[in-house]
């Protein structure tokens, strides 16, 4: 039972954050509007690369082509028919001649990315360390190529626009949400002990019997699926996209979310993507010219300078991560059953 | 058809852009064996040395090359100063994305520097003779591809002499070999990773100035593609000594430019997916790297 209460604490912080962050969204203007629903929409991306990288231990540069599926996926396949056959003339007459409602559009987005996360995590979660860390960059190279290049199946290289722009306050905080009980329920089931116990050591894991490559390939599936669901929320939040949207700077960008929250916990994935996408829009407006008591006006093309630095100095100085690592805890409250250490990060 | 294309033009160049790759690959392969650091920054290294160079366009040649080298070193020194070192025995993934961050950081620092004329891209002409052409045999050479070649045959011969011959290089490959063991016996660590530091700082330099050579525009994504590339090829050839790092660096700098090379223009769009696709082939067949043999993998080392 207490077990239960311990849970429902560790839920409580994120899925608190997520809501706060969801009902401020409807309180400011539109203009500002977009920069909360990003900032939901970056937790549900993270939470997804937590999953896997998180869980693991093992470092992906790839989850980013698996929201990169979800969103051309969603955004084709919801793009009005009658414009359609305009614009994309070149795809499949399957893609070309349908197309689905927003809701169907997420679920496909989700089951894409976990099919595709599937098939090629069947070899990839062979590898670990650097060269796991290398060939995942690969993929997103790949993936990223033929999205590019590919126009029988999305755009290519021009903007895929006219997706209907249904991700608002609600499904953006719907999506985080659904995302963050995901992640919850997985690493707390069988399956997600068995990797977190592999992430620690993966000696000892197999040694009492954990499949580590079948376990890494069930959280690279789920966690392309929860990716690609991501992506989908994205593009229908922003109403077009291009390829070079979900590539690079995105994974650069997602990752260091991640670590700068904590890897190794939902709680930091949470924390970590709300921080820098805040401090983003913040830094963002600054340029613009701001007033917060005094009028504060950036040079243009500062925001990057002092994204990084502060993300440099987090990382120097804290390198476990804004959380340290752990969940979510009411501080004073004692600690129930067995401890769950705040593990050290993954070797 | 690709036979025929396989002239010694394409050879040269190839030969030319692996060698400079290997050189990129040296100096983040240095790094990476005291440190255990994938130095994801080291692209900014070059990219200031061309900046560099491109604002001291108007002095002499040498002032100029020499300029680039102590900024180079100056901005190594301070990385490892401020950054590595308060960093050490830290996860890879912690390491890694702070090398993003600092990536990141000296990019946006290039670009509000650079804007300051209003537009992106400033032109390095100094050194720009190195440029021209000149026959041999009935093949158009360029001066900088024999510069590349010959530049990156003299440093690793360079470097193999310092790290066999001396005193600080035997340290530094005891270092490189067991960290803790070295430091044990009283190998003064902070001394070799410094020398270490230095060392791929003047291989970045070196990088710079052949780099702008070729490519005289300079913006603040210079050779950020190059080092994405040569990463890939250093963990392709084995990242755990430095000659399979070397090894392939220059391997997949020289592949790609066959490639390239060798296939009409619009043939290549799948290049990359292609290129990628072998890499990670590779990698299932060799995790501890293409040239490491009889090694076993050492996945938790990295």
């Amino acid at each position: 039972m207490r077990r239960y209460v311990e849970g429902a604490v560790q839920l409580l912080g994120p899925v608190a954050l997520v809501v706060v962050v969801g009902i401020l969204s409807t309180t400011v203007s539109s203009a500002n509007r977009i920069y909360f629903l990003n900032a939901l929409v970056s937790v549900a991306m993270v939470v997804a690369i937590y999953v896997f990288v998180g869980n693991s231990g093992v470092l992906s540069f790839g989850q980013i082509s698996f929201v990169a599926v979800g969103a051309f996926a969603a955004g084709v396949m919801t793009v009005p028919l009658d414009s359609k056959k305009g614009v994309l003339t070149e795809l499949f007459p399957l893609l070309r001649d349908h197309s689905i409602g927003n809701i169907p559009s997420l679920l496909l987005a989700a089951g894409i990315g976990g099919l595709f996360a599937l098939v090629v995590g069947l070899p990839l979660m062979r590898l670990s360390g650097l060269a796991a860390g290398i060939a995942t960059f690969a993929l997103l190279e790949i993936t990223h190529n033929i999205l590019q290049q590919w126009t029988k199946i999305g755009p290519g290289a021009t903007t895929l626009s006219l997706v209907p722009q249904t991700t608002g306050a609600w499904q953006a905080t719907l999506g985080a949400l659904v995302a963050i009980a995901g992640a919850f329920a997985y690493q707390r089931s069988r399956l997600g002990r068995q990797l977190r116990a592999s992430r620690e050591d993966p000696a000892a894991a197999q040694g009492i019997g954990v499949d580590v490559h079948r376990q890494r390939l069930w959280a690279f599936t789920f966690s392309g699926a929860l990716a690609g669901f991501a992506g989908a929320l994205s593009v229908h939040l922003l109403g077009s996209i291009t390829t070079d949207q979900v590539y690079l700077e995105l994974t650069f960008l997602t990752l260091a979310m991640l670590v700068f929250g904590g890897l190794t916990s939902l709680w930091g994935a949470v924390v970590g993507a709300l921080a820098i996408s805040g401090l983003d829009s913040f830094l963002g407006q600054a340029e613009q010219g701001v007033h917060i008591g005094f009028k504060l006006d950036l040079p243009t093309g500062s925001r990057l300078v002092f994204l990084a630095a502060i993300m440099a100095l987090v990382l120097i100085l804290r390198p476990s991560g804004l959380t340290g690592g752990g969940e979510f805890r009411i501080p004073g409250l004692r600690r129930a059953g067995p401890r769950e250490e705040a593990p050290a990060p993954p070797a | 058809m690709i036979v025929a294309a396989l002239d010694f033009q394409t050879v040269s160049d190839a030969v030319a852009t692996g060698a400079v790759y290997a050189l990129m690959a040296v100096g983040i392969g240095l790094v990476f064996g005291v440190l255990r650091l994938v130095n994801f920054s080291y692209g900014q290294l070059i990219m200031a040395g061309a900046y560099t160079l491109a604002f001291t366009s108007g002095w002499p040649v040498w002032a100029s090359v020499s300029t680039c080298f102590a900024v180079v070193i100056a901005i190594s020194l301070a990385m490892e100063l401020t950054v590595f070192r308060p960093l050490r025995g830290q996860s890879p993934a912690v390491m890694l994305v702070t090398t993003f961050a600092i990536a990141f950081l000296l990019q946006a620092v290039a670009l509000i520097v650079d804007l300051r004329n209003d537009f992106i891209g400033e032109v390095a002409t100094s050194i720009s003779a190195l440029n021209e052409a000149i026959t041999v045999g009935g093949v158009e050479i360029r001066k900088v591809t024999i510069v590349a070649i010959g530049a990156a045959i003299v440093a690793l011969v360079l470097l193999a002499l310092l790290l066999t011959r001396t005193t600080i290089g035997l340290h530094t490959r005891a270092a490189a070999a067991d960290f803790r063991t070295a430091r044990l016996l009283g190998v003064r660590v902070n001394r070799v990773i410094m020398f270490t530091v230095v060392l791929s700082g003047v291989l970045a330099a070196a990088v710079a100035v052949i780099l702008t050579v070729q490519v005289p525009l300079v913006s603040p994504d210079f050779a950020l593609h190059d080092t994405i590339i040569v990463l890939v090829g250093v963990v392709v050839g084995g990242l755990d000594r430095l000659w399979t790092a070397t090894l392939g660096g220059f391997a997949i700098g020289f592949a790609s430019g066959m490639i390239n090379g060798a296939l009409p223009t619009d043939n290549t769009v799948y290049l990359p997916s292609v290129l990628f696709g072998i890499v990670i082939l590779v990698l299932l067949l060799r995790p501890a790297g293409l040239f490491s043999w009889g090694r076993r993998a050492s996945a938790e080392r990295v």
